[in-house]
């Protein structure tokens, strides 16, 4: 018998209306008319269609996704690699910096990864721009990819892999057919993490972007430092609703597979 | 062959863009700053072969770590830093208990959307996250509008751009992580045994302080360096909450490189940082280990 009582019912509400209720109140004032942010003054869209206009702030968008979509899809493929380099490589020297490698950055604050990457950078003469972006996008989410597919690959049964071995296909064809698609939920949800994090990060992207290529977090950093501005409420409410509906889609669709896969198996158990 | 690829691409690629720029990181903290682009005085000169390395050794002063003992600015900070961090992540405790042990008394078919509601703030900005603050907290804000409207106060509470902000925003942003290992310590609890304390005259309430708090220690222990650890290092909180008597060492590292353009400081304020970073992270490690042990 579970006592879920008026202290637990009690501790939730509180707990989830401290939660969001920030979020809501920016989401409400964004449909804000007057340009005060803490007075109210009747429901406008004026906000919406000033941020349309903003080039300034399309072009940083632009900017964003172009990092997010590259560099979230460079991290998937190396952090995958990592991962089964250190769940399956077995031994072979480094590997214990290996594993530090890979678990460092998770833990490294911004402002020193940030640092150390411009410092390479401008000591290998790159020039700061979009692709520095990428590069260390890349590299501190590559880590986070590992960490999400590892976990997968080591709950996985690897005399399925050794079956396909044993049948002839060849160590590429047993990864594409066998492994990829039973680790596919994390290499899905290891890019979106990475991608996420591409998309929010501020410190990073500060520290290693140039004058010509400024992404939205920057954008929007500069523009709150002064105080609240409706036009940031109205791009906030665009980003929750878009983060909203993407986190409630996956989790439908995931929990629409795992019905059918739960059917697949009592079918192939009923056969 | 296809093996030594699969390691070498990512093992390269971190040693390029991890290893490497933390050797530089090193090497800048060990130069003199000098007004030039870019404005430190290489001490480590490499092309120079043995004769820059003997060089290098002759000329290492540490002279940027003793300038960081030497001004106020910076102990203090990473001892403002070291306070913020410890007060901010007990209050995350003491908020996040709470939320976590209702989550693991609930019907088990509301789990699935409770999960989903602490995780979807982790998916949002952390900057949106941060910012929605600033109009709740400032003079005009919500919050003062709503206890002036009650009779509370009868001035504004100046919360905005002091520590006070830089709390409440940590424990906001970071709060899903002390939630998450708190929970999922809780739910694996065998309810038997507080049945057992029960049966055996236990009362409720010394039943949880006995059995269940006692067991969740390691999903706290875990949920305090998750918070510990990055609210160290903060910067986004302290800029847009805190005011400028909120010293944190993040935020003194970033005005160190953009505004001051001292890279060699920045630098050493940077290996310091981490080597303060060092003694939780062995500590954290270790308590996932002795955890993963004891779930064997």
């Amino acid at each position: 018998m579970r006592r879920f009582s008026w202290f637990n019912a009690t501790a939730l509400t509180l707990g989830f209306v401290f939660l969001y209720l920030p979020m809501v109140i920016l989401v409400i004032y964004s449909f804000n008319a007057s340009k005060l942010v803490t007075v109210w003054a009747g429901f406008s869209t004026r906000w919406y269609g000033e941020l349309m206009r903003n080039e300034a702030f399309l072009d940083a968008a632009l900017v964003t996704l172009k990092v997010g979509i590259v560099s979230s899809t460079l991290a998937t493929v190396l952090g995958t690699m990592g991962a089964y380099v250190m769940i399956r490589a077995g031994r072979f020297t480094g590997r214990t910096l290996f594993s530090g490698m890979i678990y460092a950055p998770l833990v490294m604050p911004e402002v020193i990864t940030g640092l150390s990457l411009l410092l390479l950078f401008i000591g290998i003469g790159l020039d700061r721009g979009i692709v520095t972006i990428i590069l260390a996008h890349t590299t501190f989410s590559m880590c986070y990819v590992s960490v999400v597919v590892s976990s997968r690959l080591v709950s996985f049964d690897r005399s399925l892999e050794e079956a396909a071995l044993d049948l002839g296909a060849s160590p590429f064809e047993a990864f594409r057919l066998v492994t990829l698609p039973i680790i596919a939920p994390a290499v899905i949800s290891g890019w979106l993490l990475a991608f996420t994090l591409s998309l929010d990060d501020l410190v990073i992207a500060s520290f290693t972007a140039g004058p010509s290529s400024t992404t939205l977090p920057i954008k929007i950093f500069s523009a709150v430092r002064l105080g609240v501005s409706p036009e940031i409420n109205a791009l906030s409410t665009i980003m929750i609703s878009i983060v909203t509906v993407g986190v409630i889609g996956a989790s439908l669709v995931s929990k629409r597979a795992a019905v059918k896969r739960q059917e697949e198996e009592r079918a192939a158990v009923r056969t | 062959m296809r093996r030594l690829i699969l390691i070498a691409v990512p093992y390269l690629w971190l040693l390029a863009f991890f290893l490497v720029p933390f050797l530089i990181v090193l090497k800048i903290a060990l130069s003199d700053y000098n007004l030039s682009i870019p404005p430190y005085t290489p001490q480590l000169d490499l092309s120079a072969g043995w004769q820059g390395i003997k060089d290098f050794y002759d000329a290492l002063d540490f002279e940027n770590f003793t300038f960081l003992t030497s001004d106020d600015l910076y102990w203090k900070a990473y001892l403002s830093s070291l306070k913020i961090a410890v007060i901010s992540t007990f209050m995350t405790l003491l908020v996040g208990y709470p939320i976590a042990y209702g989550m693991a008394q609930a019907p088990d078919e509301w789990r699935p959307t409770l999960m989903m509601l602490v995780i979807l703030p982790f998916w949002t900005s952390f900057l949106i996250r941060v910012y929605s603050w600033m109009g709740i907290l400032s003079n005009e804000g919500l919050l003062n509008k709503f206890l002036l409207w009650t009779g509370v106060i009868d001035q504004p509470l100046i919360i905005l751009s002091t520590n006070t902000a830089v709390y409440i925003g940590i424990v906001y942003t970071y709060l899903p992580f002390m939630i998450l290992p708190i929970y999922a310590a809780l739910e694996k609890l065998d309810g038997s045994l507080l049945e057992a304390a029960e049966d055996l005259g236990c009362s409720r309430l010394s039943a949880f302080w006995l059995v269940t708090f006692p067991l969740s220690r390691s999903g706290m222990v875990a949920g305090c360096f998750l918070v510990f650890i990055p609210a160290l290092g903060e910067f986004v909180i302290p800029s847009l909450l805190g005011g400028s008597s909120t010293l944190m060492i993040g935020k003194v590292l970033w005005e160190e490189f953009f505004s001051n353009r001292d890279w060699p400081v920045a630098s050493a304020v940077a290996v310091v940082l981490l080597l303060i970073l060092v003694i939780p992270i062995v500590l954290f490690q270790r308590n996932q280990e002795r955890q993963q042990e004891a779930e064997r």
